[in-house]
């Protein structure tokens, strides 16, 4: 493997050769590591008493509005038959919803993270690029074309599938309802919305014209450049309920942002009182056994509610406390009887 | 198989002739039947693997027969042909990485072979062909061309020596190339052949090629025109090897007899046979395990994929309807479609980059040895030499080691003590003077002494001057030597005493420069008459007219001279036992004493006897020599015959003593190897006494020791056969050693047994070969086991009268004994060859003996005091090191993969990966890779002083004990622990995805990169953890990963990057650290995975003396232990 003439020459006098260099030996000894659990364990105890009392701050109402039981608001809107169904949900506030409010909507049993599912959508599509408008990705399929053998934009099993529920919410004041006003604006990533995602650009003027020789998504009722007709800004593949779909959840059981409540009266939060919520309820998810809910929810500098890990800390941080009791009492007892052998 | 197939393609049909004829000179022969030119392969030397052309094919197929490289070869394919989650560039990558980089190296060390192959093949030769020289290129040249060497070149082939420009038709020869013996030897031309080589026609008869450079048999048929043809035996003394250069020699001419593959050179130049570390047989079991966790794994999801898809509405939701073609394939199909899908899924459960940086670390780690300055050796100048660097763990392993003696455990630099002439004892003093010659004994040592007659002492030293097959080395130039020789009398004698003499073996050399001292001085071996000075400074002659050569069976040698008074004279020197039967009793009783004397203090000792032949016995004597040289067949048998025929009713004249200085430091490094648990068997071809005497100088006996001896002495018996009593005294020692020994507990305790009686060890090699052959076949297992028993309750084995194989046989057993104990074999010499390549690890000394046993060695070192620090100080951290890091290796992929399985649970087992196609790629090559490789060549988890120190450290590694099924499991349930902990731990997180203040929600590749995360940080956090050595490079390295890591997730998410089909990680990373809950959540899985192994090491408390006794010395008064590598539970595990 070596010649032998290398070895004939004497071998570097370095340290790395003779494996000598200066090294740092560090030795876990029961002097760094009883003051480190501890000191672990404080910590630990500070920043989960800190987290569970955030987390308990943090105020949520969740409403399964799927419409399985009978005597459910939408029930009669899981009948086949039934289109354009619309259905209303009631609930009432006790005290003040401290704002800003966060309107999620929730799905489970819902597969976004299928490999298949995942795959299906020509990111080349989405950036605008519309060459790819008349022949969409093999990936896309069965979701590339429809029968007629036009190409779908945008093309995919995600974008196909996108929730198409939507709400509108109503303080019930004195019987009369008044309008919640719901902020869609940046419920996306910033980043998809300004860069990853890009709208073809306008064909003489008509952004509509962009889609020519195209169709729209088999269960969409709207073609994508008229999936916002209030603001021309939010059609195409930068509407932000299509951003936020198009970001596949990692579970089965997900919610994704629907809308903010941070304007005129209500920016302060959602006041004490009934409120009214009018679904249109279009999403069929009783065939796979899914279910689909509502959450208001406000959020603190964790994000939004979640006790485990304030209760992952505060066990944790207990946990090194008591084991360095428990070692400090094994070290008193270990060092005299060591003193005694020796 | 490469040679096999070279031998067939060369030897054609003739493979199954027994010799070969040769036509000199291609000239055909006058009384053979027809001349046909027979087929030879020509000399062209192939040492190449590949062609140009068939290089990539073969290279890829021998590569691709590595099971390792296999199975990823498959991975690759099954991800290209099947719709599988990751693109078959995650495995398709680094695999093309691998294989083009030893694709590289070895078709560059394959070029190297071509040039040097090229550089010996288009040699321009000189032949000489009717009677013309022509010039040719040396590949081609044909058996039976004539062939013309010049001074100082080497031979293209082995040729047999027809002619040469010295006068008394001898050539000399190095063979430094071939066995590293650097001494000249003499060869001689065959006898009688013509001067004109073109006059003779002449026929070769000789054997097919075979590899024992020493062994040649062949017959010269000469033809002359009206006369008988004349035939001439051929031995190795007329063969030229290739390879071998000709020296102080102007010019010879040789025909070819064996070319090209077919010559002896060739035939040795071979790879070693493979050798295979333990920890490497670990690594295959281990894989297994891997590869059940694999398949396991995957059919468990593909059951339960088909189990959960049976549920109405789970299989096909409206919203990820199949496509036609997925229907109406087969459900079977589609079952072992998904079940490859898995595989390849989990496939980086087993990683390439193991084997990529097991070897990495075994080449680079090999350069420790190499570079180590202790081990250099100014007398030599010369370090050690690693030959392979597969075994370098193995150093850390060794239980048994056999050492040979001579040049081993001593110098094999032998001085003359003393002799006994006819039963006087003769000690050399210094102050001798040389008018009174060496009868002067003003020493009180000798003043009882009478002495021996004139008479007696005169043929006693003529006989040490006479009996050997010493050279005279020609200082220089010829001209020197022939005014030596011719102007004798003008010689000064300090001309005498620089006269260096070169022979095969030292111990003659010591004796004749011995016989120097007392006034009998060896000048020289000229055309077959040997010249002698004696104490008168005249000048004696004797012709030389045979030598009865030494060999290891007969263990003496004998010459035939001729005084000018025409007496024939036999000198027979050898070992005690082999000249005492073979002279009168009643002189054996007086010198055996002296011989018995000399052999307890630890001297060789020879006698010596002579015998005067008369004429018809001589004749007698020289036609029976003759004809046995002659054969073709059992020569070897045949010439044995003769020699002990002749070699009989002699008589005793004196004996010698030489000595054999220690090794040094060869006592401190037995004691520390056994101290460090190893057995020591010395395997020696010396006699018992000597042998004893050296492993009491050596501490390997010790005083209080217990001798078991079973050597021929203690067979005699006159009541029973040698068997039966052979039997009796095994159950007797064994009833002695192992039986009434106390029950041992493995491992460390039985370094503190020192309470215990201690045995040794004695067996001659007569009596193996009765132990190791009995009469009848039924006792043979039973022997060897009783045997085994005892030896392996000995602290040390002596085994004495050894032939070279014998000592293989001896490794072979142990070997191959119950629990295969890891040997090694130590030897400086050609007799330890065989014992170096039958061991695990075969080390050779640099000494004396020529170069055979370095080459034949796994590891080289000069002196026999270096094995200590290779085996305390390198076997030990290599062992762990690479222990260590195939454990670690393991463990990081089993907590990198469990997430993704883990994850199938809750996608629908739709085998949707978890981390990023780049994160699988990189995470073996690139995140977690450079530490462990930094790890596992610098880790010194005890100081090199300190192991050197502590013998006793060797034993706490001893039996594989980091890379045994409990170590092993400990690290997988680590693994599993860890990667559920990864993977729920974030699953809990998600349970609310609205991680960031802006009520924003995370994806799937969030939830992947936040699992890869902590992954990356914990697994390089535990190698932080179990690093005892940090130097900068570890640092450096481990600092360095993981900031690269952060830099390249940054990088990698931070641009559009326009060969991506889906920019799926696109500012994931960046979002990711801007949630201050994915913070927490990777600050306390990772200290949550690293917990138990703190509280595991701090929980520990050291055992057994041995532990204290290195961490007292510590400057940390703690009862707490480092991390030491081998997990507690895992200690010392019987």
């Amino acid at each position: 493997m070596k010649n032998e003439g290398e070895a004939s020459e004497q071998p570097d006098n370095t340290a790395f050769t003779q494996q000598q260099l200066p090294a740092w030996q560090p030795i876990l000894s029961a002097g760094i590591v009883i003051p480190g659990f501890l000191i672990i364990g404080l910590a630990f105890l500070g920043i989960g008493i800190g987290l569970f009392l955030t987390s308990q701050t943090i105020q949520v109402l969740e409403m399964d509005y799927t419409g399985v039981e009978k005597d459910s608001p939408c029930f009669q809107c899981t009948i086949q038959s039934v289109q354009n169904c619309t259905c209303e949900v009631t609930f009432s506030l006790s005290a003040l919803f401290t704002g800003p409010v966060f309107f999620y909507y929730g799905l489970s049993n819902y597969f976004q993270n299928f490999r298949k599912y995942g795959v299906s959508k020509d990111y080349y599509q989405l950036t605008g690029d519309t060459q790819y408008f008349k022949s969409p990705r093999d990936v896309c399929f069965p979701y590339s074309h429809d029968s007629k053998n036009n190409p779908i934009v945008p093309c995919g099993a995600i974008a196909n599938s996108m929730f198409n529920d939507t709400f509108e919410l109503y303080q019930i004041i004195n019987g009369t309802k008044k309008k919640v006003p719901l902020d869609g604006k940046g419920i996306s990533w910033w980043t998809d919305f300004n860069i990853k995602y890009r709208n073809p650009s306008s064909v003489n003027g008509s952004f509509a014209s962009a889609f020519d020789g195209t169709v729209k998504p088999i269960n969409w009722p709207k073609a994508a450049y008229e999936l916002d007709l209030t603001d021309p800004n939010n059609n195409g593949f930068l509407n932000q309920d299509f951003l936020v779909w198009m970001r596949r959840a990692a579970l089965p059981q997900f919610r994704k942002l629907y809308r903010r409540i941070t304007e005129g009266d209500y920016a302060g939060g959602l006041p004490a009182g009934n409120y009214s919520l009018t679904v249109h309820y279009n999403y069929p998810v009783l065939s796979f056994d899914g279910r689909k809910k509502l959450v208001f929810s406000n959020v603190s500098w964790m994000g939004g509610k979640n006790d485990f890990l304030g209760i992952a800390y505060l066990v944790v941080g207990s946990l090194c406390v008591v084991m360095s009791v428990v070692m400090l009492i094994v070290y008193a007892k270990f060092k005299f009887s060591d003193d005694d052998d020796a | 198989m490469l040679r096999r197939r070279l031998n067939r393609l060369c030897g054609g049909d003739e493979k199954r002739v027994d010799s070969r004829t040769i036509y000199v000179g291609h000239r055909p022969c006058p009384d053979t039947e027809a001349f046909i030119p027979s087929k030879f392969c020509d000399n062209r030397i192939v040492s190449s693997k590949y062609t140009v052309w068939n290089f990539l094919p073969k290279n890829l197929f021998e590569q691709f027969r590595r099971i390792a490289n296999f199975y990823f070869l498959i991975i690759f394919l099954v991800q290209v042909i099947v719709d599988t989650p990751t693109s078959p560039v995650t495995s398709g990558l680094p695999l093309f990485f691998v294989i083009t980089v030893t694709a590289i190296k070895q078709g560059y060390e394959d070029c190297l072979r071509h040039k040097a192959d090229n550089e010996v093949n288009k040699y321009l030769v000189t032949v000489l062909e009717d009677g013309r020289s022509v010039k040719k290129e040396s590949e081609k040249i044909k058996v039976g061309d004539v062939v013309e060497v010049v001074e100082d070149e080497t031979f293209p082939c082995d040729l047999i020596l027809l002619q040469s420009s010295r006068e008394d038709g001898t050539c000399f020869v190095t063979t430094a190339s071939l066995d590293g013996e650097s001494n000249h030897k003499t060869h001689y031309t065959v006898p009688d052949t013509e001067k004109d080589l073109q006059a003779l026609t002449a026929t070769i008869e000789c054997e097919q090629p075979q590899p024992d450079l020493y062994k040649f048999v062949g017959r010269m048929h000469i033809y002359k025109p009206e006369q008988e043809p004349a035939v001439r035996s051929l031995g190795p003394e007329n063969l030229l090897l290739k390879g071998a250069t000709l020296k102080n020699t102007k010019k010879i001419y040789g025909v070819a007899v064996y070319t090209g593959m077919e010559t002896k050179m060739a035939l040795n130049y071979q790879g070693k046979s493979q050798k295979r570390s333990a920890v490497e047989k670990s690594i295959n079991a281990f894989l297994l395990v891997y590869l059940c966790i694999l398949i396991s794994k995957a059919v468990v999801c593909t059951t339960l994929k088909y189990v959960w898809q049976s549920k109405e509405g789970q299989d096909e939701p409206w919203y990820n309807q199949k496509t036609q073609k997925e229907k109406d394939t087969n459900m079977y199909l589609k079952m072992f479609t998904d079940f490859l899908s898995f595989m390849v899924l989990f496939n980086f459960i087993i990683p390439v980059s193991m084997y990529v940086t097991v070897e990495m670390q075994k080449f680079l780690g090999s350069f420790f040895i190499t570079w180590d300055k202790d081990f250099f050796d100014p007398e030599i100048q010369e370090g050690a030499l690693v030959n392979t660097s597969d075994l370098n763990e193995e150093l850390g392993q060794v239980e048994y080691v056999f050492t040979d003696k001579t040049g081993t455990l001593t110098q094999n630099n032998m001085e003359f003590i003393e002799c006994c002439i006819d039963g006087f004892q003769y000690k050399h003093r210094d102050t001798w003077s040389e008018v009174d010659g060496f009868t002067v004994t003003d020493g009180p040592v000798n003043k009882l002494q009478q002495k021996a007659g004139q008479e007696k002492e005169e043929l006693f030293l003529r006989a040490l001057c006479l009996c050997h097959t010493v050279q005279v080395k020609e200082a220089g130039s010829e001209e020197v030597l022939t005014d030596q020789v011719d102007g004798i009398d003008e010689m000064r004698p300090q001309l005498e005493e620089e006269r260096g003499f070169i022979a095969s073996s030292p111990d003659e050399i010591a004796l004749v420069k011995g016989a120097m001292k007392y006034g009998f001085t060896f000048l020289g071996l000229e055309s077959k008459s040997m010249k002698i000075k004696n104490r008168e400074n005249n000048i004696e002659e004797y012709k030389l007219l045979h030598v009865l050569n030494f060999d290891p069976v007969r263990r003496r040698m004998s010459v035939i001279v001729q005084t000018k008074s025409g007496e024939t004279l036999l000198f027979c020197k050898g070992a005690d036992s082999s000249i005492f039967p073979r002279v009168k009793p009643e002189e054996v009783d007086r010198i055996r004493m002296h011989v018995e004397r000399n052999a307890t203090e630890g001297y060789r000792t020879l006698c010596v006897a002579f015998k005067q032949l008369s004429a018809e016995e001589y004749a007698v004597a020289d036609t029976g020599l003759r004809e046995a040289r002659l054969a073709l067949q059992d020569r070897e048998e045949k010439l044995i015959a003769v020699y002990n025929q002749v070699e009989t009713g002699m008589s005793l004249i004196g004996a010698t003593a030489v000595e054999d200085r220690l090794q040094e430091e060869a006592a401190e490094t037995m004691e520390a190897l056994q101290g460090a648990g190893m057995k020591v068997w010395v395997l020696t071809g010396d006699k018992m006494e000597t042998a004893k005497s050296t492993c009491y100088a050596c501490r390997l006996f010790q005083r209080g020791t217990e001798l078991l001896e079973l050597t021929l002495r203690t067979l005699e018996d006159e009541r029973l056969k040698r068997e039966e009593k052979l039997r009796e005294l095994l159950q007797e020692y064994h009833r002695k050693a192992v039986q009434d020994a106390p029950p041992v507990k493995a491992g460390v305790t039985r370094s503190w047994s020192t309470a215990n009686q201690d045995y040794g060890f004695i067996i001659d090699g007569a009596t193996l070969s009765i132990v190791m052959n009995p009469q009848h076949e039924v006792d043979a297992s039973q022997y060897k086991s009783l045997f085994l028993q005892i030896c392996q309750n000995c602290t040390a084995v002596l085994c004495c009268r050894m032939a070279p194989l014998q000592k293989a046989q001896i490794v072979k057993m142990v070997k191959t004994s119950k629990g295969s104990p890891i040997t090694l074999s130590i030897g400086d010499g050609a007799n330890d060859v065989s014992m170096i390549l039958e061991a695990h690890v075969g080390i050779g000394i640099k000494g004396k003996e020529g170069r055979q046993a370095v080459r034949n060695s796994d590891y080289a070192i000069p002196k026999l005091k270096h094995l200590k620090k290779l085996l305390l100080a390198h076997g030990h951290l290599y062992y762990v090191r690479i222990a260590h890091l195939v454990q670690y290796f393991f463990y990081k992929n089993l907590c990198f993969i469990l997430p993704q399985f883990l994850y199938q649970f809750f996608c629908g087992y739709s085998q949707q990966p978890l981390y990023d196609a780049a994160y699988l790629t990189m995470y073996n090559i690139c995140f977690t890779s450079m530490p462990i490789l930094a790890y596992s060549l610098l880790e010194q988890h005890i100081s090199i002083e300190i192991l050197l120190d502590n013998a006793t450290l060797y034993r706490e590694i001893a039996n594989n004990a980091m890379l045994r099924w409990r170590p092993f499991l400990y690290w997988t349930l680590l693994g599993i622990f860890q990667g559920l902990l990864f993977f729920f731990g974030v699953r809990f997180l998600f349970s609310n995805p609205a991680l960031q203040d802006n009520g924003q929600v995370f994806g799937n590749w969030s939830y992947g990169t936040i699992v890869f995360t902590v992954l990356v940080f914990t697994v390089t956090l535990k190698l932080a953890l179990d690093t005892r050595h940090w130097t900068w490079i570890n640092h450096f390295v481990i600092w360095g990963s993981l900031a690269f890591y952060v830099f390249f997730s940054f990088f990698w998410g931070g641009i559009i990057w326009p060969f991506l089909k889906q920019q799926r990680l696109y500012f994931v990373f960046a979002n990711m650290l801007s949630s201050v809950s994915a913070w927490l959540v990777i600050i306390i899985l990772i200290i949550l995975s690293l917990l138990p192994e703190i509280l595991l090491v701090v929980l520990r408390k050291p055992r057994g003396p041995h532990s204290r006794q290195v961490y007292l010395s510590l400057p940390f008064p703690f009862w707490i232990l480092p991390f030491y590598h081998i997990h507690p539970i895992l200690c010392y595990s019987p």
